[in-house]
């Protein structure tokens, strides 16, 4: 009797929910909630965004669940997009967008096989344990075979791409990021981002573990470099790699839910500063594991800025990559609430502001639902003070959506939408869907578009065996706009089209401006610096937005809007003298404007069209 | 209170606490309870061509044990008067490792073996685990102590969680089926950060 009111009691105090700071979704009015599942039927919802085309898997890459053959990254050149797979990759012809058509797939197992493409060269990541030099399956049997690093292949002919080198890297390669050398056009760096632990040096000579981040020999605590001579890719090679990461300790200091200090404790670290001793000197001494950052998960690079932003777990790493070949940081923070881990950076495109994303739960895991912590597993923005030396976190956004048990969520890959004026950054959320942030306001980064499919898997019916071991996990790896499409890489399902349409937060106009923007090639990774051609849909966007924030008075925006159309029907010297007429008018309005930086930049591209229209 | 009823009533309560998040482990939890001890001994049989071994089913059958039993300690905190960083924490851990525990269960199935159930802690030790008297020691901790408790026993917990995926890298052929490979480095990633993180909290906590 008394052990058993013991236990009573002891279960009650441990049903007191554990939440400290649950996401309120809106979840009653969110057209999301309650999709049908299905693998190929699932329901669907969308806001400012439409499903252009789906295609399924190639077969060869739909033979089980589990990861072996899920979908990964892509990359973008000419008219083809590279869809990575943990057991290949498949290349699609999108000269129509409508229709997207295989042109080739090949069958490698190389997890996680992200790819990126330079003219006719494609490099995926290879890291998996059970990779193989030569391609095939079955598994490593002789620690010889095992391939992990950047697999190099020629696809100028995309219908038979052909394996030209496997560079060996001592952590593997999970992701990798194309660095173009700014005085070389012949050379590009690949720097690798692994996972792993260092290979044995019986598995890869010159390979070592170790403990000590200053250690040069140390293989563990830096990112690999390989260096490829374009016009010979087949002697690409490892380089030493970058020590950045020497100096940094595992944790932050605490900033938001901390303990009291400790007055003895700050004394004695008063007293220490004061004797001379080197900061953290003593926290480094008492700790039984170093448990800094020795590894990136993704490293995105502006060459532009010759900067790249590393999101290596605990830390947001600012790097100059002014000489690729020696990385230098510049700046590194944690999380202000001590919990995030950095998995992917982007830039704004004025490389002002980075939004660094957080894998909470690896990608497989249901880290979107109403109870799951706000904080974790979504993005944060960051702003650096111009010489990128202080970095300062300003906000978090997390997929204001609640998602089901079934659905693996998390934020994940991403790049810019370039519609002029604003920061927009497409992403996939997994089973969260396809989400659009703007992040144009460092401290309330909002969404504005979404598409969203309902989970894989029905809910498990736990009366019947079969239902209880499913738990597929898919959803978008990464979404990325390209040439006037958004394309999503579906882990489970296939490859995505999607289109931006017009509604109050993204105009017809945006949209419009957005699509005069095209790059050939695009490796998200190494972000584009975008630049728009002087056009009316540019000078419209500034107008929309400005309508849209009450930025400028509703009868100056009537006006400006009504002259630009009347310049648009005229040509030549007549339109151009209309065009700088009106610019100059606009200057005007900046002083008193309330959003008068918008308003000069509008003046500004009026100036740009009118020089343009000569 | 003696050593066997704390664990018989943290076991019960882990089975009740099962919320949405836990239905999967909880159905398993009954449909699987009469088994649990005479699986215990069973025996592994890997298929012939499998790319996974004995090693990688013990892996992932002992994390899950693992991994119960560090809900059992996070669930623990509020009830406990953790300060708000280490109830944080301690949320984190939780949400993170219930579904965990969902994705070895899967893989375990998908692949016909036995799959442990989150009571699996009482009789899987595995390394790093609190044994009962530690258990009870955290039990028995309030606010500050409870803090302290915590921290240095949910570091070894973690350690002993690195420890395993190293010993199942050390086995030859281990390791590299897909699945198990991305599991078992997302492990060391969030651990290593998440030890990294409990290090700094107990030195800012007040000396005794």
């Amino acid at each position: 009797m008394r052990s058993s009111s013991k236990l009573i009691g002891l279960i009650a105090t441990l049903l007191v929910p554990a939440l400290v700071s649950a996401q309120s979704y809106p979840s009653a009015a969110d057209p999301r909630n309650n999709l049908k599942p299905g693998r190929f039927d699932a329901g669907t919802a969308a806001s400012n965004m439409r499903l252009v085309s789906f295609t399924p898997k190639p077969a060869q890459f739909d033979s089980s669940r589990g990861l072996a053959f899920i979908n990964s990254d892509l990359a973008f050149g000419g008219h083809y997009v590279y869809q990575g797979n943990f057991a290949g990759f498949t290349v699609w012809n999108v000269s129509n967008p409508a229709h997207p058509v295989v042109e080739s797939v090949v069958e490698c197992i190389t997890s996680q096989g992200d790819p990126s493409i330079i003219g006719h060269l494609l490099f995926v990541s290879a890291e998996g344990g059970g990779n193989r030099s030569d391609c095939a399956k079955g598994g490593v049997q002789d620690p010889k075979d095992h391939m992990t690093g950047v697999r190099i292949y020629d696809v100028s002919n995309p219908k038979a791409p052909k394996l030209i080198k496997n560079v060996q890297t001592c952590k593997g390669s999970h992701t990798h990021t194309v660095i173009p050398s700014p005085t070389d056009p012949n050379i590009v760096y690949i720097y690798v981002s692994g996972q792993q632990a260092a290979r044995p040096d019986s598995e890869l000579a010159g390979c070592k573990n170790g403990t000590d981040p200053a250690d040069p020999t140390n293989s563990l605590y830096q990112l690999d470099i390989i260096k490829v001579p374009l016009n010979h890719p087949e002697k690409a090679a490892v380089i030493p790699g970058a020590r950045i990461f020497t100096g940094l300790e595992g944790s932050p200091d605490c900033v938001t839910f901390c303990a009291p200090p400790d007055p003895r404790r700050e004394a004695r670290r008063a007293a220490a500063a004061q004797a001379g001793a080197p900061a953290g000197a003593t926290a480094r001494a008492t700790d039984p594991l170093h448990t800094g950052p020795r590894n990136c998960h993704d490293v995105t690079a502006y060459p532009a800025y010759h900067l790249l932003a590393a999101a290596c777990s605990s830390h947001a790493i600012m790097v100059d990559v002014s000489n690729p070949e020696k990385p230098v940081r510049i700046s590194a923070i944690t999380d202000t609430n001590n919990f995030q881990g950095r998995h992917t950076a982007g830039f704004s495109n004025d490389a002002r502001k980075t939004l660094w994303t957080d894998e909470w739960g690896g990608g497989t895991g249901p880290m979107c639902q109403a109870g799951s912590i706000m904080e974790l597993g979504g993005n944060t923005i960051v702003t650096a003070s111009p010489d990128n030396k202080k970095l300062t976190q300003r906000a978090y956004f997390k997929l204001p959506s609640a998602q089901t048990e079934q659905e693996n969520c998390v934020s994940h890959n991403g790049g810019l939408i370039p519609v002029p004026g604003r920061d927009l950054y497409v992403q996939g959320w997994y089973q969260g869907g396809v989400d659009v942030m703007d992040f144009t306001d460092a401290d309330h980064p909002t969404e504005i578009a979404y598409f969203d499919r309902g989970p894989i898997d029905p809910p498990s019916d736990t009366s019947k065996a079969s239902e209880r071991s499913r738990y597929t996990i898919g959803g978008s790896w990464g979404a990325y706009y390209w040439n006037g499409y958004i394309y999503s890489s579906e882990l489970d399902r296939g490859f995505d089209v999607l289109e931006l349409t017009p509604g109050p937060q993204l105009s017809a106009n945006e949209i419009a401006a957005a699509k005069l923007v095209t790059l050939k090639e695009y490796n998200p990774q190494s972000q584009p610096k975008l630049t728009w051609p002087a056009a009316f849909p540019v000078v419209r966007s500034y107008l929309d937005q400005l309508v849209r924030n009450d930025g400028l008075t509703s009868d100056k925006t009537s006006a400006v809007g009504q002259a630009l159309d009347a310049a648009e029907k005229q040509s030549g010297a007549a339109r151009a003298a209309s065009l700088h007429k009106l610019g100059a008018q606009v200057e005007g309005y900046a002083k008193g404007a309330k959003d008068s930086a918008r308003v000069k930049a509008m003046a500004t591209e009026i100036h740009r069209l009118a020089a343009a229209s000569k | 209170m003696t050593t066997r009823h704390i664990s018989g009533a943290l076991a019960l309560a882990v089975t009740l606490l099962g919320g949405p998040a836990l239905a999967l482990a909880q159905s398993d939890t009954a449909a699987m309870s009469g088994m649990d001890h005479m699986n215990m001994g069973h025996e592994i049989v890997i298929p012939k061509g499998a790319l996974y071994t004995k090693a990688d089913v013990e892996f992932m059958q002992g994390m899950i044990a693992h991994h119960s039993q560090a809900i059992v300690m996070s669930r623990m905190a509020e009830s406990h008067g953790a300060n708000p960083q280490v109830l944080k924490l301690s949320n984190k851990i939780d949400q993170s490792q219930v579904p965990e525990i969902r994705i070895m269960q899967a893989w375990l199935r998908r692949n016909n073996q036995f799959a442990p159930d989150t009571s699996s802690w009482h009789h899987m030790m595995m390394s790093g685990m609190l044994t009962t008297a530690q258990l009870e020691e955290l039990n028995a901790a309030k606010g500050i102590d409870f803090d302290r408790a915590y921290l240095r026993l949910m570091i070894q917990h973690h350690v002993g969680a690195l420890k395993m995926v190293d010993d199942l890298f050390n086995v030859s052929l281990a390791g590299q089926e897909v699945d198990v490979n991305v599991f078992a480095n997302d492990v060391v990633t969030a651990q290593t950060t998440e030890i990294g993180i409990m290090q700094k909290l107990l030195n800012q906590l007040p000396t005794k």
